[in-house]
C-alpha cells in the first residue's frame, strides 16, 4: 500500500505532452475557451483599428450600409426598375445588404486572418482557431449597429416587425457559419497559396450578383432561377428578408438545401483548417 | 530522479524540413500547376533537412538552462517546439507546468494602438488573463518608465521606449516554465542591465528558465546549466557553465571558421566578387582560430574585379561576442597616396589586425564593401561572408595581467615617468 501511494506521487502527470502530429486530432474546444481573453483582445484590436485616424470614426459603421443600400436601390430599383414585393426599394436593399455583409464580412476577414497575423503565428502559440473566431466578433458588432439602424428605418417607413423576427438570430448564425466554413478553408490554403487573396474579392463579387441581395428572387427570370437556387446563400437571404418584413417567397426545399450546404461547408472547412493548422508556422 | 522534480522531459525530438529543389522559391498556385504540367513525369527533387536530430534531455524544476550554439544549430527550432509553435517530426516532450515563451520582444504590438492598449493586447497574446494584466498593470508601467505616454500610440514612441514597454509586459508574465530567445540583445546598456536583473529575479524565484543567447557573459551570469547544440544535436550538456561557455567562445567544436572560401560557381558583384578570406600570420601561413594577442595577425582578402570603379570601398568590421562593434576599417582610410590600387582580375589585399589591441574573447570579422554613396556590395550585419577567431592570452607583458581585462579593448600603451626624467635632468645639471 505504502509503495503504491509513493509511486503515484512520483508518477506525476505532465500538464501537457507535445507529440508529432497524428492523423486526426480533435478540436480542443476547452483550450479555445481558456484563451477567450485573447479572442476578446484580438477582436477589440480589430474594431479599434478599423476607424483609428479616420475623421468620421464610428460614423462609418452606420454610413457604410446606408451608402451601399442607397447605391443598390438606385441601380436595381430606379435604373433596372425591378419589382420589390411592395417594399420600399431602399429598405429591400438595406435588409439584403445587412445579411450579405454578415456573410461577406466574415468570409473576407476570416480568409485573411492567418496570413494577416503571420507575425503572431510564427512567434507565439495559441489555438489557431482563435484568429478566425475573433473576426466574427467584429462582424457581429457591425450587425448589431446595422440592425438598430434598420429598426429606425422601419419606423420611418411605418413597417412593423413581424413575430418571425425571432428566427433572425438563427439565420444570422447560419449565414456566419457558411462564411466561416469557407473562410476556414481559404485561410488555411492561403498560407501556402497567397494567390487566394486576389481570388477571394472576385469570388465574393460574383457571389454578390448571384444572390438576391438587392433584388428578390421573384425578380429573376424563371429560366435563371435555378442558378440562383444552387447558391446556398439564396435560401438564407430570402428567409432573412422574410423574417424581418414577412414578405417574399420562401421554399422549404431551398432552406433545407442551404442548411445542408452550410453544415457541410463548416465541417469540411474545420477539417481542412485542423489538418493544415500544425504546419502554419513552418510554411508562413 | 523522480518525475516530481521534473519541469521538462525531452525525449528523442527531431524536426525535419523538406527543401524542394524545383527552382521555384515560394511557389504560387499557378506556378505549381504550370510546373506540374510542364514536367508531369519529373519527380520533385526534395531534400530533407534535419533541424533537430534526436535531442533528449530533462530539465529539473528551478533549473536555469542556457542553450547555445551557432546559427542554424537548432536552438530556435527547439524553442519553437517547446513553445508549441511548430510540431516535432518525431519524439515527445512532457511539460510539467504552464509555459510562457518569449521568442521576440513586442510580438503583436500594434503601431496605431496606445501604450495602454498594447499592454493588454500583448499580455493576452503572451497568454496572460485579463485580470492578471490588470493586477500587474502598474508594475508594468513602472518598469517600462512610460507612464506619461500611456495614451499615446506606440508609433510615436522612441525605439527605446518601445522596447522597454514590450519587455516590461513580458517580464511580468508569471509562468512556471519560461522560454526566452535572445531578447536581451535590445535596448540601451542601462536597460539591458535592468532586464538581466529581472531575469535573475525570475530564475532565483525558483522558476524553470530556458534561455537562448549568443551573449556568453549573460549565460554565465544567469544559468546554472548549459546545453550546447551543434547541427541539431546536443554537443555538450553540463552544469559547469563557465567551462563550456569558454570552450564555445574559443571554438573547440571542430568547426574551422577562421577562413572562408566562396562556393564554387557562386558569383558575386562585378565590382568586387569576394572569393576568399584568410586569417594568416606574417609569412602567409594560416593561423589557428585562437591566437595569443601578441602574435601578428593579417586579414587577407582575395576578390575578382570585372568592372573597375574608383568609388569602391573595401573594409571589414570587428564584432565581439556580445554583438558590439569594436571598429571598422576601410582600405582607403590612410589617404589617396597610401590606398592600395584595385586592378581588373584577381586582387589580393592584406591588412594587419592590430595586435595588443583587442581584448581576450571571440570576434567575428565581417568583410564589407560598397560603391561609396551608391550601394552596398557587402553590407555590414547582413550576414555577408565572415570569419571568427579568438584572442586567448598574451594580453600584456606584465606579470599581473594575463587574462581578459575589463573594457571593450585591451591596448598595450606606453607609460613614462616624468618624475624620473626630472630627477635625471637635475642630476645631469648638478654634474656640470
Amino acid at each position: 500500500m505504502q509503495i503504491v501511494t509513493e509511486r503515484a506521487a512520483e508518477m506525476q502527470e505532465p500538464l501537457l505532452t507535445i507529440k508529432p502530429p497524428g492523423l486526426w486530432s480533435p478540436f480542443a474546444l476547452r483550450e479555445v475557451w481558456s484563451y477567450r481573453d485573447l479572442l476578446w483582445a484580438l477582436a477589440v484590436r480589430d474594431v479599434k483599428l478599423r476607424y483609428r485616424q479616420t475623421a468620421l470614426g464610428v460614423v462609418w459603421v452606420v454610413l457604410q450600409p446606408l451608402l451601399a443600400a442607397g447605391i443598390m436601390s438606385f441601380v436595381f430599383g430606379v435604373i433596372a426598375n425591378l419589382p420589390s414585393d411592395g417594399l420600399p426599394y431602399f429598405l429591400l436593399s438595406y435588409i439584403g445588404m445587412l445579411g450579405w455583409q454578415a456573410f461577406s464580412g466574415t468570409l473576407t476577414k476570416a480568409s485573411q486572418c492567418i496570413v494577416g497575423n503571420s507575425h503572431l503565428v510564427s512567434k507565439v502559440y495559441f489555438p489557431r482557431l482563435i484568429l478566425p473566431l475573433s473576426t466574427v466578433l467584429s462582424t457581429l458588432l457591425d450587425f448589431v449597429v446595422g440592425f438598430a439602424l434598420l429598426l429606425g428605418l422601419m419606423g420611418i417607413y411605418g413597417i412593423r416587425p413581424q413575430a418571425s423576427l425571432l428566427l433572425l438570430p438563427v439565420l444570422l448564425v447560419l449565414l456566419i457559419t457558411l462564411a466561416a466554413g469557407l473562410g476556414l478553408w481559404v485561410s488555411a490554403l492561403m498560407v501556402t497559396y497567397r494567390d487566394l487573396q486576389y481570388v477571394i474579392p472576385y469570388f465574393t463579387q460574383l457571389l454578390f450578383y448571384a444572390s438576391p441581395v438587392a433584388l428578390t428572387l421573384s425578380a429573376v427570370p424563371e429560366k435563371l432561377q435555378i442558378f440562383f437556387l444552387l447558391n446556398p446563400l439564396t435560401g438564407l437571404l430570402e428567409a432573412f428578408r422574410w423574417a424581418i418584413v414577412g414578405r417574399g417567397t420562401i421554399s422549404g426545399i431551398a432552406i433545407a438545401y442551404s442548411v445542408g450546404v452550410t453544415v457541410l461547408s463548416f465541417i469540411l472547412g474545420a477539417f481542412v483548417f485542423k489538418r493544415m493548422e500544425r504546419t502554419f508556422a513552418d510554411v508562413i | 530522479m523522480s518525475s516530481k522534480d521534473l519541469a521538462i522531459s525531452i525525449r528523442g525530438i527531431s524536426k525535419a524540413y523538406t527543401l524542394v529543389h524545383n527552382g521555384l522559391k515560394s511557389p504560387s498556385f499557378r506556378e505549381v500547376i504550370v510546373d506540374r504540367l510542364k514536367h508531369p513525369l519529373r519527380k520533385q527533387q526534395t531534400e530533407t533537412f534535419w533541424a533537430l536530430k534526436d535531442v533528449s534531455f530533462d530539465v529539473k524544476k528551478g533549473e536555469v538552462v542556457g542553450i547555445i550554439g551557432r546559427n542554424g544549430a537548432g536552438k530556435s527550432t527547439l524553442l519553437k517546439i517547446l513553445s508549441r509553435i511548430v510540431e516535432p517530426t518525431s519524439g515527445e516532450v512532457d511539460l510539467f507546468g504552464r509555459v510562457g515563451s518569449l521568442l521576440e520582444v513586442g510580438t503583436g504590438f500594434h503601431q496605431e494602438l496606445t501604450g495602454r492598449e498594447n499592454i493588454f493586447l500583448n499580455g493576452a497574446i503572451l497568454g496572460m488573463r485579463r485580470d492578471e494584466i490588470s493586477k500587474q498593470f502598474d508594475a508594468i508601467v513602472d518598469f517600462a518608465e512610460v507612464d506619461r505616454f500611456l495614451d499615446t500610440p506606440v508609433k510615436r514612441y522612441s525605439s527605446g521606449m518601445y522596447v522597454r514597454l514590450a519587455f516590461a509586459v513580458a517580464a511580468h508574465l508569471n509562468p512556471e516554465i519560461l522560454i526566452v530567445d535572445e531578447v536581451l540583445a535590445v535596448g540601451d546598456a542601462q536597460f539591458q542591465k535592468k532586464c538581466m536583473g529581472k531575469m535573475d529575479e525570475v530564475a532565483k524565484g525558483g522558476r524553470t528558465v530556458l534561455f537562448v543567447s549568443h551573449n556568453m557573459s549573460a549565460v554565465e551570469q544567469l544559468c546554472n546549466r548549459i546545453v550546447w547544440l551543434t547541427d541539431g544535436q546536443v554537443h555538450r550538456d553540463s552544469h559547469d557553465v563557465e567551462t563550456v561557455a569558454r570552450e564555445y567562445l574559443f571554438g573547440q567544436d571542430g568547426h574551422d571558421n577562421a577562413h572562408w572560401i566562396a562556393a564554387e560557381g557562386e558569383k558575386g558583384s562585378e565590382y568586387f566578387d569576394l572569393r576568399r578570406i584568410g586569417f594568416e600570420s606574417e609569412d602567409g601561413s594560416p593561423l589557428p582560430r585562437a591566437v595569443p594577442n601578441d602574435q601578428p595577425m593579417y586579414l587577407v582578402l582575395e576578390a575578382d574585379v570585372e568592372t573597375l570603379d574608383s568609388s569602391l570601398l573595401v573594409g571589414y568590421t570587428v564584432v565581439n561576442a556580445d554583438g558590439q562593434t569594436v571598429y571598422w576599417s576601410v582600405q582607403a582610410d590612410a589617404g589617396e597616396d597610401l590606398t592600395p590600387p584595385i586592378m581588373l582580375g584577381r586582387n589580393t589585399l592584406r591588412t594587419r589586425i592590430p595586435s595588443r589591441f583587442l581584448n581576450e574573447g571571440a570576434y567575428t570579422i565581417e568583410v564589407i564593401a560598397c560603391l561609396h554613396h551608391r550601394f552596398w556590395i557587402l553590407e555590414p550585419g547582413k550576414s555577408g561572408p565572415s570569419i571568427t577567431f579568438s584572442i586567448a592570452g598574451g594580453l600584456s607583458e606584465s606579470a599581473y595581467w594575463y587574462e581578459r581585462r575589463p573594457g571593450l579593448t585591451a591596448p598595450v600603451l606606453q607609460w613614462e615617468s616624468l618624475t624620473a626624467e626630472m630627477a635625471h635632468d637635475r642630476k645631469r645639471a648638478t654634474e656640470f
